[in-house]
């Protein structure tokens, strides 16, 4: 057994809590720069896995940890996009039938004021 | 990166490790029982978030009404300008902020530095109980401006369900692991881990489960504030 567990230079952290902190500022650029559209969902999901990735690899030290670990915690959650993938069939399943039988949406959203 | 791998030294990596891992007669995850048990805990709560975003993603796709934009909704007016999502945008500065200095109080625990870990972790927790407080005023503004779980005058009804309970359930997250930092902190600070023979994985553990917080906020800005 580890006698003294994850050590590691700090540079290391250092070097991931700043590159988290340029990443958030991207992904929130994004949003205050209005891209729309495919270039908009890309980008979001190419920033939060690069930050997820950093968080779980470095800060949570995944990857210094034994294959055995890594597949027994990382692989499971592969399933969720089996769900994913079901619920937005169901999604869109509901969403037609709304329309086929109760028609278009008459709302009229207000705008936010703040 | 630096092959770091202090234990285990002499045995076998890569996919002959798995299998030596899981054939041998001994522990299976050559880590602290603790270490694995959280890490377990971690992914059933990783599937119970995941079930709240795919929850969420069901009912923004099904709906017919239009889904408030958030960039408006989360909108604040500061120095006499309407700026969007600032306070989401700061809340996520913070989190990444008590990230760093987690990783650093574990780093200061395995070199027990008791001081130093003490003081970072009491750090992590002010700066999550400052991210709670501003969740609070978020909620309180919301609240006050009619959005409701039922409803809400900006769009869809389902916006106001999925809000609550995603950015509740994760604020509640949030509180519980301040009180735990806070606990292990004072603990580390008092002297009881060395009378355990001075091991302070325990810093790592409560390391983890932060990090995991901050982790499942990824997603959450990524998803329901900036889709």
């Amino acid at each position: 057994m580890a006698a003294e567990g994850q050590q590691h230079p700090l540079k290391v952290y250092y070097m991931v809590w700043l590159l988290l902190f340029i990443v958030s500022f991207f992904s929130y650029m994004v949003d205050y720069l209005h891209l729309q559209g495919a270039l908009r969902w890309t980008l979001i999901l190419v920033f939060m896995f690069v930050k997820a990735g950093f968080i779980v690899a470095i800060f949570m030290h995944m990857q210094w940890e034994r294959l055995a670990l890594k597949i027994a915690i990382l692989g499971p959650p592969v399933a969720i996009l089996v769900l994913i993938w079901l619920m937005s069939l169901e999604g869109i399943h509901v969403e037609d039938s709304r329309l086929e039988y109760y028609g278009e949406s008459t709302m009229v959203p207000e705008t936010p004021h703040h | 990166m630096s092959e770091a791998v202090a234990n285990d030294a002499m045995e076998a990596g890569g996919t002959q490790g798995v299998v030596d891992d899981w054939s041998r007669d001994k522990q299976v995850f050559g880590v602290p029982w603790g270490k694995a048990m959280m890490w377990i805990f971690l992914l059933s709560d990783t599937f119970i978030f995941s079930c709240f975003l795919v929850g969420y993603m069901s009912v923004r796709i099904a709906t017919t009404d239009p889904w408030p934009l958030p960039s408006e909704v989360f909108a604040l007016t500061m120095f006499g300008h309407s700026i969007p999502l600032v306070l989401i945008a700061i809340m996520t500065f913070i989190l990444i902020t008590s990230s760093g200095t987690m990783a650093l109080a574990v780093n200061m625990g395995y070199r027990k530095d008791r001081n130093k870990t003490f003081w970072l972790m009491v750090a992590t927790a002010v700066l999550g109980a400052s991210f709670v407080g501003m969740q609070a005023f978020e909620w309180t503004k919301l609240i006050s401006e009619g959005v409701r779980p039922w409803g809400n005058p900006f769009g869809a009804a389902q916006f106001g369900s999925s809000f609550f309970m995603i950015t509740g359930f994760h604020g509640m997250h949030v509180s519980a692991g301040v009180i735990y930092l806070l606990v292990i902190a004072f603990r580390v600070r008092n002297g009881f881990y060395e009378k355990r023979g001075g091991n302070y994985e325990i810093v790592e553990i409560t390391g983890l489960y932060w990090h995991f917080v901050d982790l499942v906020w990824v997603f959450i800005f990524a998803f329901f504030y900036l889709w």
